[in-house]
Parts: C-alpha cells; structure tokens; sequence
C-alpha cells in the first residue's frame, strides 16, 4: 500500500531535509529559553497540586512569587527550600502560598546538593509517569485492542458527569476514543482550572479531576465491552506542558498537541509556543500518549483544494518536532482533513489523492483524518452522505483514527442519536469496504497521482522557502492558513524567559533516559454487547 | 391559503421524525414511541425503526400524519429584505454616493473563539463563490479576529472612523452569545458612539428581529452571503451619509 502512488523520492527527501532544518533552526531558540508554564509544569511533575484561597493553583502562585528566579530554573531554588526546611515539594508550595516561606538564589556552597536532591527527585517524578503508561499497557493486554481505524468521538456537554454518560454510550456504540473537548477559551487561561466541574461554554475544563472521573468511566465501559477505550484531550494554549503532566498523570491515551496551532489559531505567542510543545512533548513521549496534530485546522480558514499542499508541510514539520522531542512514529499522529468543497466535480478523487499521499508520506504514523466541517449544510441527510465519503476514503487510504462527522456537524453539539448514527455509517463503511485497497491499484499518471506529487512538490517549494526566511518570518507572513502572526504579539509572550547560563532543569534528561518503548499490544477486542435489534 | 405537510399527496399531512427516549428497548418501545407521537397530535403513525443505541436509550425513526395546516400570508415578522447588487455595483455605489472608502471592523467577540463566521464575509478570498469584504476596492475592511473584547472593538472602531461594526456570534451554548451582544451594545451607548456606526451581527443562531431587539441594526443568519452584507452595508450607510 506503501508505494500505491509511485511519489518522487527525491522531492520527499528535499521536504524533510528542509522541515528538519527548520526544526533544528527553531531548536535553538527553544534551548535558550524557558516559560512559566514550563517552569509550571515542571512543580507539577514534582507532585505539587491544589489552589489557594482564591484558587489560583499552587504552582502559579509559586511560578509568580519566583518569577524573578525562573531564567535559573525553579527547580534548585525550590528544591533548595525543600532540603532548608525539611519539607516535601506539596508543603514548601503551601508555605510559599502562605507567605510563610520564600524562594530566592541558591548560595553556592548549597546548589551541589540541591541538584543531587533534585535530579533524584526528577527521577521519582518520571517513575511515576513510567507506572502510568505500564498500567496502559497492562489493561490493554487484559482488556483487548481496538482494530483500527479507531473510531474516535467527541464529547462536550459541559458537565464531566453528563460526558461520562454520552462517552460510555458512544463506547457501546463503537468508538474507540473519547475527546472531551475544552471549553472554549480555556486554552487563552494561564493556568490549569482544578478540580471537577460540571458547567462549561462549548465543552469541558480539561482538570485533573475531570481527568481521573472520564478516565474511571472509560474503563469501566471498556472492561463491560472488552475493548480499552482511549481518552484524549488537549495539551495546548497557553499551558500545553502542564496539562501534558496532568494527562500523563492520570492515563489520557491521546493527546492533541500541535507545535504551531496555538501560534496560527489562538494567537499566543510563537516564541512561547515552540518552548511549550517541546516539554509537552517529551512528557506526551515518556507517558506514551499518541499526539494529534492540528493540520485539519489550515482548511477551515484556507481553501483545501488550493492550499492542500500546506497540511503537507505542516505534517513534515510537526514530524520534525515531534522527533526532536523524542516521540516515537507510533505515537505521531499527524493531521489532515476532507474538507474540499463537496461541489467541485471530482471531490472525493482529490480527497484520495490528498490522503494517500499523507499515508505514504508517513508509514507507521497513526495518521488521524479529520471530517468535513466547512461546507457540512444544515441539510443532515446529505450531510451523512458527505460523511460517508468521508469514511470511505479513510478507509481505503489506510487511515488510523478517524475523528468521525456528525450530521449535525453544522447546527450543534452532537446529540447521544447523532453520534451513534455516525458510528453506524462508519462502522458500515469501513467493514464494507476494509479489504478494497488491497484489490486495486492507481492508475500510473492519473489524476490521483498527478494530484498527489503536485501537492508534494508545493509542499517541498514551500518548506525549503520557509527554511530560506525561518519559520518566525514565515509565520509572520502568513505561510500557513493565510494567518499572520507577530513575533513579538500575541498572548503569553511576557511568560517567556531568556535561560540563564546555569539554567537547571534535570527532568529534560530524566524525561529522556531510560524511556520504555513500543506501543501496547493486547487481544482483538471481545465481543461487545450488541445492541437489542428493533422490531416494529 | 392554508398548506399542510405534503408527503405524496396534497394535504397528507406526512412529516418524519427521528427522536430518543430514555428507556431501554423493550417489545413495548415501539408503542411508547407511538403513542408519544400521538401525544404531539399526529395520527396514522408508523414507527419505521425502533432500537436500542445504548442499554438505557431507544431511537426512533417515524413517520406520522398531521391535520394542522398554516397559512404563509399570516405569517408576519420583521424581515431583512436586502437588494441584492453585484460587485462592481456596490463598489460604484461607494465610490459615487459616498465619496470615500467605506471602512468596517468586524470581530468574533470576547469568549467566541470561531471565526468562521467573520472570515466567511471578510476574508479575502470570501464564501460561496462571492469575494469577502477585504477584497472590495472601495472598503477599508479590517477582520480582528476571535476573542475580541468588547472593549479593544469599540476603541479599534473608534480610531478607524469606522462606518460599519460586524459582529459574529458563532458559539451559542447557554446562550453566552445574547450576554456578549448586550454587552457590546451597552458598551458603545456608554461611550454615547451608538450614532456613529452601523451595527451589524451574524450567526447561526441571529435573526433580524432578534438583532434589532438586542439594539443592532441589523441581523443575518445562516448561509449568508458576502454580496448581502455588502449590499446592506453599502446601502445603509449612504443612506446615513444622505440624511445627514
């Protein structure tokens, strides 16, 4: 399936080369600062959670009070503090948001054993995430695995119990991951809410709370159905790390989390962002959550069949971070989406050439395809038509999760009936049609092919030209879904620190060394509870 | 004249239905989805499909017949009936009535994070085949983008001299779109602005006579085109500049 389309290899190899240099040139600058959320994160992977008296979480409030000292890192003053007082990383926190104890330099007769304790300390945080991810792999194997494609689902009622309820329905129907989506606006909140929460605008508070309530629920129905269901939620906005750490944590199995979305769609910073992704991403790879990239987003504001090639791009360059960041392939999944207009003659034939050239751009990637959204009409029956096709080229480009249209995609949050009618078109489709790719080939210079090599040499011509100006003036000028970003502009960008030369952070290493490997493996999924068939 | 529901014949009344109960299925779902309908006041209902998507909910597909009919002339309401012009017509209309470029800022407000809505009227490259404000010589248009405040709106309008403000309201949920809006509308009166700009919002879940009664001059709803923005623009505001 992998040489489907006969691509020009050397065209493929001029795109990586140019998004690998483009993601080194950005590694620089991702080396030479720190952000608050960073810094944050980094409290909570030493244990450290709860809010004061007027909720600010405890690892803001820390991050604040020590702002001066975060060039240097937080970990040697606060662990410092820790070794001074006698207490663990929970109390010291509690005392700094008391006022009753202080962060400050560490003389230099102290750093020595400051770092020796902080460096074990990183040690314990890392092990905990390595105990997270066994567990996975544990019920997987008890449990039973989904057969991709996995179908994946959205939740989003605002209330974490009324979530858990749809999620498990939507399980029984058949999908294979839940993503509760945030509430709109949480990703432009410079802090993670906490606790559970039951009202939202648009979707859901990604807190550990409501982590661990949607996570139980999860394996509750999955035990029920013999089928472990993954949960996904979004490490990205302005605290992508720190929401890495709480999904790390407590056993999210996806996560969507973009080098660039946040820079292009919510207009935070992109000096910010690149050092954000690049920890959420070390902990995303260490816990071994499947990251999804957001490419689907370029063709809702640009058209896809003229700017299809910059999904292309972004996929290369959202590879190359996510290498750098020590992912493995497995756990890469890049984005893009059906969204040409579904009146232009020849849609689907396009859609297939778009999407297998994805598909064999990144073999071994579990690429996450994304539905019609922009031309989806109110009239739902076409609608499921549109969806159908969708599925349909999912399937037969080899996609791996496939985030399901709703019918109702244009008018509101699915309803419990909306998304099982979805399953059921899916489910139909992909069975009908499982083995056709394997029965036929592409026509050698054909449309599809055509289509697929000119959408990857723009993207190599759009790569090596954003390699010649850099990816910032790029994003400046607009290169990816005609939006124009200032360096300097945009949310967060006073979070944003210039290290110190004797920055000190030992969970960059510890995140890094001795990681576990490979994805969980466990038995075809068991037979589910078929639903009662209806009679008249 | 009174219409009613036309299935296959004038006046059958036939509608379809697809609807969820909370109950498992049982030999018995069919008849509690029956007879609900039944309730609602159709008759002659077939329950088409009845089955469980969930141990705990019953879905229906149904078809029933309804006597009730309406007639369209009563139907009464308060109608943005937009003369429609093309390109070039607006575009002239600006330049020969008004003398100078039209500007307009428009933004997807405070919590609404989607500008599909905005970008669909302004971008460039426009929606449906119609090009977006941006790409009209003869206007000054400047899209801000999502998560605007209220406040950043009024101050950009303010320093724009702008003729139009566009508002999109695309998230809904709640009804956090109704608060937004009354909030930009009491915001421009506190700043005694209100004369100054023609006030247009859009969305999904906006009609003119819902926007008029929020305080805006205008309100478009789903499908809407660029040309009909435009042309209400357009028309509007050299209406205005006449006047005065």
């Amino acid at each position: 399936m992998n040489d489907a389309l006969r691509l020009n290899a050397d065209v493929v190899d001029r795109a990586r080369a140019a998004a690998s240099a483009i993601a080194d040139d950005i590694q620089q600058h991702i080396e030479r600062h720190t952000t608050d959320t960073t810094e944050r994160a980094t409290l909570r992977l030493l244990g450290i959670s709860g809010v004061n008296e007027i909720d600010v979480p405890l690892v803001n409030v820390v991050a604040e009070h020590a702002r001066e000292l975060l060039p240097g890192g937080i970990m040697r003053p606060f662990v410092d503090l820790m070794i001074q007082t006698g207490k663990n990383a929970q109390q010291v926190a509690e005392g700094v948001a008391a006022g009753d104890l202080a962060l400050a330099d560490v003389p230099a007769e102290r750093r020595a054993a400051a770092e020796t304790r902080a460096a074990a300390l990183a040690e314990e945080g890392v092990a905990r995430i390595d105990a997270v991810r066994a567990r996975r792999n544990e019920l997987v194997a008890e449990t039973g695995e989904a057969v991709k494609p996995y179908v994946y689902v959205i939740v989003a009622t605002g209330n974490i119990y009324e979530d858990a309820a749809q999620a498990q329905a939507a399980a029984r129907a058949g999908a294979d991951v839940i993503a509760v989506i945030r509430t709109t606006a949480q990703s432009l909140l410079d802090y993670v809410p906490f606790g559970e929460t039951t009202e939202g605008f648009g979707g859901t508070y990604a807190t550990q709370e409501n982590f661990r309530l949607m996570r139980k629920a999860l394996d509750e129905v999955g035990a029920e159905l013999g089928r472990y269901i993954r949960l996904c939620n979004y490490a990205s906005g302005l605290c992508m790390p720190e929401i890495a750490t709480m999904g790390a944590l407590e056993r999210l199995d996806m996560m969507l989390n973009d080098s660039m979305y946040g820079i292009i769609f919510r207009n935070i910073n992109m000096r910010r962002t690149f050092v954000d992704q690049y920890l959420s991403r070390l902990i995303n790879a260490r816990a071994g959550i499947i990251i999804n990239t957001g490419e689907d987003n370029y063709l809702t504001t640009a058209d896809a069949f003229e700017k299809g090639f910059t999904v292309v791009s972004s996929d290369f360059i959202n590879e190359a971070f996510a290498l750098r960041a020590n992912l493995e392939p497995w756990q890469i999944g890049l984005g893009h989406a059906f969204e040409i207009d579904p009146a232009k003659p020849d849609q689907v034939v396009y859609q297939i050439a778009d999407a297998q050239l994805v598909r064999q751009l990144f073999p071994g990637y579990p690429l996450k395809y994304m539905p019609p959204t922009k031309y989806m009409p109110g009239d739902i029956f076409q609608g499921h038509i549109i969806d159908g096709m969708f599925n349909f080229t999912g399937i037969f480009t080899g996609q791996e999760i496939m985030l399901l249209g709703m019918l109702t995609e244009a008018l509101h949050t699915p309803l419990l009936q909306d998304r099982y009618l979805s399953i059921k078109n899916a489910k139909y489709v992909f069975e009908s049609c499982r083995d056709l790719a394997g029965e036929v080939t592409y026509k050698p210079g054909g449309m599809i092919e055509q289509r697929a090599n000119d959408q990857l040499q723009k993207a190599a011509e759009q790569l090596e030209h954003v390699r010649e100006i850099g990816l910032f003036t790029a994003l400046e000028e607009g290169e990816f879904a005609d939006v124009k970003r200032d360096p300097r502009g945009g949310r967060g960008f006073e979070g944003v620190f210039e290290v110190a030369a004797d920055y000190f952070n030992p969970f960059f290493a510890a995140l890094r060394e001795g990681r576990m490997s490979g994805a969980p493996a466990g038995p075809a999924p068991g037979a589910s509870i078929p639903a009662a068939e209806g009679g008249h | 004249m009174v219409i009613r529901p036309y299935g296959d014949t004038r006046d059958d009344g036939i509608m379809q239905f697809s609807f969820t109960l909370p109950m498992p299925y049982s030999i018995k779902s069919a008849d509690v989805g029956k007879q609900f309908l039944e309730k609602l006041g159709f008759h002659t209902v077939a329950i088409a499909e009845c089955k469980a998507i969930d141990p705990q909910y019953t879905l229906f597909v149904a078809y029933g017949r309804t006597d009730a009919g309406i007639d369209p002339d009563e139907v009464k309401g308060d109608y943005l009936e937009v003369d429609e012009m093309d390109y070039y017509a607006i575009n002239g209309l600006i330049k020969d009535k008004l003398g100078r470029k039209l500007s307009v800022v428009g933004a997807a407000i405070e919590s609404d994070a989607h500008t599909v809505g905005i970008d669909a009227i302004m971008n460039m490259k426009g929606f449906a085949g119609n090009y977006g404000l941006e790409r009209y010589p003869e206007m000054d248009a400047l899209n801000l983008g999502s998560q605007i405040p209220c406040a950043q709106l009024v101050k950009t309008a303010l320093e724009r001299d702008a003729d139009v403000i566009l508002v999109s309201q695309i998230v809904t949920q709640k009804n956090i779109h109704v608060q937004h809006l009354t909030q930009l509308i009491e915001l421009i009166e506190a700043e005694g602005v209100r004369e100054r700009f023609v006030l247009i919002v859009g969305g999904p879940r906006i009609n003119n006579a819902f926007a008029k009664e929020l305080g805006y001059d205008a309100g478009f709803g789903p499908r809407t085109t660029p040309l009909e923005v435009a042309s209400f623009m357009a028309q509007e505001v050299v209406r205005r500049h006449e006047d005065s």
